[in-house]
């Protein structure tokens, strides 16, 4: 399984070829889409993270020593960087969750997106993914 | 000074619309958040601190009493502004949220009672919800909301079925933030005197497009934000009626509104100094009375002819667009348009338009019970000023375009 630097790494590749702001955002647009949906049990008011813009639900379970992450939002664009985060934080140890940073976004030129003032529930997303790993640590030990 | 019959004579009055935003000239139609500075204003301000700047109504000093004389013009000036009958009733405040949230908390402090009423709307923003919340709960007093009809009308059989002599106070909005619907306030205001009731106006977005007289509206209250109307942020006025105003009790304790202090005891200063406590925003309500004097250059016929025109082409070139559903469709709006497109969602929209170097407002516009009457996540809005142009909606409206085509 490749490590969060990894696979952080092979999205800045991934991106790097889209010079254009329209085709990074046509290929944001495209993960949205594909994105799978959290399932309908899982898209509950425990799981919503409510953002002024747009709204996001996240789900986190165990899966042997890993985290797997479902999410959803009603925003195109936003679920597009919640598929690139899942892409980097699923399938990972808690302990490597938690010491992630989110450099590769400001790399790819979105930024902006995870700015406060944006409302849009991503920047209360990642906070909530790391407190899930925190969570799953704290059990685990 | 230059005349400002032109589109173009007024565009040069504002240095920012040269900006460019996202590598494209920028087309700013956010004005319902906050409205761009003319350079009259923001030369007022720099030059207030530059040449004549210390504390008001305090010093000996000549500085002092020139900053006095200047900002007791400024408070003669929105006098004027808003035809009040004194300068005693124009209480400067950092905005309407400030104003709103003055008469509620002063009212709140012994003058509503358990039993009393206060009434509001389905249409008003947060800022003239959540402080009467607060009143409520600190009075006993409750808080009755007047429905609106799903074209973004205020439902008037509703208003005077709930509308009673127990009602101490409405407070009402007078232009829609989220929807752009003209109130007919007058009206309102004239049903619920006739109950005894006080009546605050939020002014917020009309007194950018609409001329005010609060003499003719007959309020007891009305306020407005100068960041909204060519003004400053953190500027604003209450206008408040002087009987009403002396019955009320402070709002907040400082220098400035008082008479005399001791331990025992205060009595409080005259009007309108007992609610103006500390050292005001000198430069502010400066900067505001600029833009009362530019908008009187102006003229509302101009502005409300501009206006009228941009949203009449806007609302046209909109409506080609397959999919598009206007929320709000009162026959009287002023200053915003509010629309969703069908399969995208407001803040898609609203960020790649942005790309495109398109300042619009997409969300809840802090209206969120609106939002949830009629059941949608929120819009995108359009709003517009004297400075905004045809070219620029059609900037607009092919930005809206190709963001649905790469949405959908």
């Amino acid at each position: 399984m490749a490590s969060i630097q990894e696979v952080s790494e092979e999205v800045v590749s991934e991106f790097a070829f889209l010079d254009e702001w329209m085709d990074k955002y046509e290929h944001l647009i495209e993960l949205g889409k594909t994105l799978p949906m959290i399932s309908v049990e899982e898209r509950r008011p425990e799981n919503l993270i409510k953002g002024c813009q747009s709204q996001v639900w996240l789900h986190a379970e165990m899966n042997g020593d890993k985290v797997l992450f479902t999410a959803d939002s009603d925003a195109i664009i936003t679920k597009g960087i919640i598929a690139l985060m899942i892409r980097v934080l699923n399938d990972q140890k808690p302990e490597d969750i938690l010491n992630a940073d989110f450099g590769f976004i400001d790399e790819i030129g979105l930024k902006e997106h995870l700015s406060p003032t944006r409302s849009n529930g991503l920047v209360s997303m990642i906070k909530q993914m790391k407190m899930y790993a925190l969570a799953f640590q704290a059990k685990a030990n | 000074m230059e005349m400002l019959s032109t589109t173009s004579a007024i565009r040069d009055e504002f240095p920012i619309l040269e900006e460019e935003v996202n590598k494209h000239k920028l087309v700013y139609l956010d004005n319902a958040a906050s409205s761009q500075k003319p350079k009259v204003v923001i030369d007022a301000m720099s030059s207030y601190y530059v040449h004549h700047h210390s504390n008001v109504h305090r010093g000996i000093h000549h500085l002092s009493q020139v900053a006095t004389d200047m900002f007791e013009g400024a408070r003669e000036e929105m006098r004027s502004f808003l035809n009040a009958a004194s300068t005693k009733e124009i209480i400067f405040t950092s905005g309407t949220t400030e104003g709103i949230n003055l008469v509620a908390t002063s009212l709140s402090r012994g003058v509503l009672k358990a039993g009393d009423e206060i009434m509001i709307t389905e249409m008003e923003h947060h800022s003239n919800i959540v402080p009467w919340q607060m009143a409520a709960t600190y009075s006993g007093a409750k808080l009755v909301v007047v429905n609106v009809t799903p074209d973004g009308q205020i439902d008037m059989e509703d208003f005077h079925s709930k509308l009673s002599t127990k009602t101490k106070l409405l407070s009402v909005v007078h232009v829609s933030n989220a929807l752009g619907t003209v109130n007919p306030v007058k009206e309102i205001t004239a049903a619920a005197k006739a109950v005894g009731a006080w009546v605050l106006i939020d002014g917020a977005q009309s007194a950018p497009h609409i001329q005010i007289d609060v003499q003719d509206l007959n309020c007891d209250f009305f306020t407005l934000s100068g960041h909204k109307m060519y003004g400053p942020t953190g500027s604003g006025v209450l206008y408040g009626r002087e009987d009403v105003l002396n019955e009320i009790p402070p709002y907040k304790g400082g220098g400035e509104m008082i008479e005399t202090v001791t331990f025992e005891k205060t009595t409080y200063n005259e009007l309108p100094f007992k609610f103006e406590a500390g050292t005001p925003d000198i430069a502010a309500a400066l900067g505001l009375a600029e833009a009362s004097r530019f908008i009187k250059r102006l003229g509302y016929d101009q502005i409300a002819q501009t206006e009228a025109e941009l949203m009449s082409y806007a609302t046209e070139k909109l409506g080609e667009i397959e999919g598009i559903q206007f929320i709000g469709t009162a026959p009287k709006k002023s200053g915003a348009i509010s629309f969703l497109i069908e399969g995208t969602h407001p803040s898609d929209v609203g960020t790649i338009i942005d790309k495109l170097g398109v300042a619009v407002r997409t969300g809840h516009h802090c209206t969120q019970p609106l939002m949830a009457k009629f059941g949608i996540p929120g819009t995108i809005r359009a709003s517009f000023a004297v400075y905004n142009t045809k070219e620029e909606v059609d900037t607009f409206v092919t930005a809206v375009k190709r963001a649905v085509k790469m949405l959908k």
